[in-house]
């Protein structure tokens, strides 16, 4: 057991001959995860090394039983990708792409919500369950198999946290990332409540950054009895107000957003909070 | 992207909104031509891209062409927290009855826009949501009905905007949330509304910042952006896609990734160093763009220390570490530098870092404390 992946998922890359689509469908079964089928309009009938590509993804569904969507498209076809996979009736669909514009996601957000699709992303690593099947671009070796549930909103700051609990002897449950964007598919909360659930995971790491207040809700969650120990990072501590620090989302705005804040409401909700990243295996014995 | 207020302006008056009349002007003479022009009173605005332009002195009433080429004279050229003024917009003066703030802007939370009014316009509308935040009324907008005449009612009724208007506020609602969609806009704001004494409701300013991850869509929008805003260092980054944000320590950050990069800030803080920036050079970390982020970063002559951070994961550290020599060469940087790479072939990587003569570290911790103790020494 796990959350959301493992090695029944049956994936089908939109953008599979692409540049980093083809790179990464590759690492993906590298590791072990049924690559099932690509959408590339236009190259249907062609094939992606061993994977066969449609022209949409309803044909793709079809004839391969895919059932977990992942987006390599560029950002300005990103919208479109994730509508097409809802669609075609796909229950979980992974965009990695960044730089969708917030307008579109308030659209495609409600839409998939109604085709009950559920969505990780966009801008985000993907998903990565040690062991079984990792759906995303998270590079598999930085992380064993192990008990603690990973969830952040960055990619190579939650890489840093996986190789940082490794190292330490800790493994992974199952580690979601679920993106940077203002407007995105699943929260912080959503993720708990699915690790809540979860036999095979123990503790809990949330890594979030400045911005929004994904964190704040996450926190009431955890303070009123939440079942499993958290531990938390959150950046950019030291970051200005009103400047976009990268990420679309990660932005103090009208005051509200702080580092500091979303310290004090995990704090006062029970969570053990680090100083810097490489602190989190300690807090988690 | 913000735009300046006489570009949103623009924008809304195509949109059916109301504005004063009135141009922009690059110099006092043409300032005083266009006064000459509008006849009768009027004012002279600092065009630049931050707020507090009044309390500044950017913004003044001129009752002759002879005054407004003086105001022009003084606005022009002078600095509004750091950014220099290159343009006036002079418009005709209202004489104002009531002031209303009115913007549109996106929910994050409820993954919708939300309008926003109040009663109290012409101030930080900041301010009064922190003093006054019952006089601050909100409604959300369901981006597939699009905005409602009854929701207009309401929040006209709640600001207690006089029944006479409601019709012309419809209107400018209407106009702005077209505006804010047409345009991608993660805020389009009015204040002021005015009431005039002639009894007009009139957008006497406006502002509109628009969605960079949708300037695609919209070439026209793109062609306005004001470079002379930005300074040279975020013009480079911007033409080399990274994200950098000028900070004032004296540590300079390359980072791979937009939340290892603030953490490594947050690390460098937390050992008694001060980031002089934040700058992601994205996922690869390409030789060409190592070297654009070096220039960026080495522009700045507080930096007294550098840190390099890249978590390669999949990425082959070797490589990494042959584009940071290779850009280190043509960039010709001398300051103590410290390199922590992490991924495939990691050991080889560091090798080739501490053969150039640079600190290297493993973990996190170590090569902040590395870092600030570097420029602690080299100060």
């Amino acid at each position: 057991m796990s959350v959301l992946v493992d090695q029944h998922t049956r994936v089908m890359v939109q953008g599979i001959t692409g540049r980093e689509g083809l790179f990464h469908t590759r690492q993906m079964i590298a590791y072990g995860t049924q690559v099932v089928a690509g959408v590339t309009p236009g190259k249907g009938g062609e094939w992606a090394d061993s994977v066969p590509v449609f022209d949409t993804c309803k044909l793709a569904v079809e004839a391969t039983a895919a059932n977990c969507a992942l987006i390599f498209v560029p950002a300005r076809f990103a919208a479109d990708a994730m509508l097409e996979a809802a669609d075609a009736g796909l229950p979980l669909i992974v965009c990695i792409s960044e730089g969708v514009p917030v307008q579109d996601m308030m659209l495609v957000r409600p839409y998939l919500d109604k085709c009950g699709a559920r969505l990780i992303g966009p801008n985000c690593p993907g998903l990565l369950t040690p062991g079984s099947a990792k759906v995303g671009i998270i590079p598999g070796h930085i992380a064993s198999v192990g008990m603690v549930g990973v969830v952040a909103r960055s990619g190579t700051l939650t890489y840093e946290v996986l190789h940082a609990l490794k190292q330490a002897g800790l493994g992974t449950s199952t580690c979601v990332g679920i993106g940077g964007d203002p407007v995105n598919g699943t929260s912080f909360l959503d993720v708990l409540k699915l690790f809540e659930d979860d036999p095979l995971t123990e503790k809990v790491v949330l890594i979030g950054e400045i911005g929004g207040r994904d964190e704040e809700d996450a926190a009431a969650y955890i303070g009123n009895n939440y079942g499993k120990p958290v531990a938390a990072f959150i950046a950019g501590q030291s970051a200005p107000a009103g400047k976009r620090m990268g990420h679309a989302g990660a932005i103090v705005e009208g005051g509200a957003g702080t580092a500091a804040e979303k310290i004090e409401a995990l704090r006062t909700a029970g969570v053990r909070v680090a100083r810097h990243p490489e602190e989190l295996p300690a807090l988690l014995a | 992207m913000k735009l300046h207020e006489y570009q949103a302006k623009k924008i809304f008056a195509e949109h059916g909104i109301a504005i004063p009349r009135g141009r922009v002007a690059d110099t006092k003479e043409q300032a005083r031509d266009i006064a000459k022009e509008l006849g009768g009173r009027v004012v002279v605005k600092a065009q630049v891209l931050v707020g507090g332009r009044g309390k500044a002195g950017g913004v003044k009433v001129a009752d002759t062409p002879a005054a407004a080429l003086k105001h022009a004279d003084e606005i022009l050229g002078m600095k509004i927290k750091d950014l220099p003024v290159r343009k006036v917009l002079v418009d005709e003066a209202a004489a104002i009855q009531t002031e209303i703030y009115f913007g549109i802007t996106n929910d994050r939370s409820a993954r919708k826009p939300v309008m926003i009014a109040s009663a109290s316009g012409g101030i930080d509308i900041e301010e009064v949501a922190a003093q006054t935040p019952e006089k601050i009324i909100r409604e959300h907008v369901d981006p597939f009905l699009g905005l409602r005449d009854y929701q207009l009612r309401h929040i006209a009724s709640m600001i207690d905007l006089p029944r006479e208007h409601w019709a012309a506020f419809a209107k400018i609602a209407h106009g702005l949330y077209r505006a804010y969609r047409d345009t991608d806009a993660t805020l389009a704001e009015i204040n002021p509304l005015v009431i005039t004494e002639a009894n007009q409701l009139v957008a006497l300013d406006g502002k509109l910042v628009v969605d960079d991850n949708a300037l695609y869509k919209h070439s026209e929008l793109e062609a306005m952006r004001d470079s002379d805003e930005e300074t040279p260092a975020e013009t480079e980054a911007r033409i080399h896609g990274l994200s950098y944000v000028a900070l004032d320590g004296e540590i300079g950050c390359m980072v791979n990734g937009a939340g290892l990069a603030m953490a490594t800030m947050d690390i460098i803080q937390l050992y008694g160093g001060r980031p002089a920036n934040f700058l992601d050079v994205g996922g690869g970390a390409g030789a060409d763009k190592v070297a654009a982020a070096l220039r960026i970063i080495l522009r700045d002559t507080k930096v007294k220390a550098l840190l390099i951070n890249i978590f390669g994961g999949i990425t082959r550290c070797d490589e990494v570490a042959r584009g940071v020599l290779t850009a280190l060469e043509t960039v010709g940087a001398r300051l103590p530098m410290v390199g922590r790479l992490v991924g495939t072939n990691e050991e080889e990587g560091r090798k080739l870092l501490a053969d150039a003569h640079m600190l290297t570290a493993t973990s996190l911790a170590d090569a902040a404390q590395k870092v600030v103790a570097a420029a602690k020494g080299a100060q």
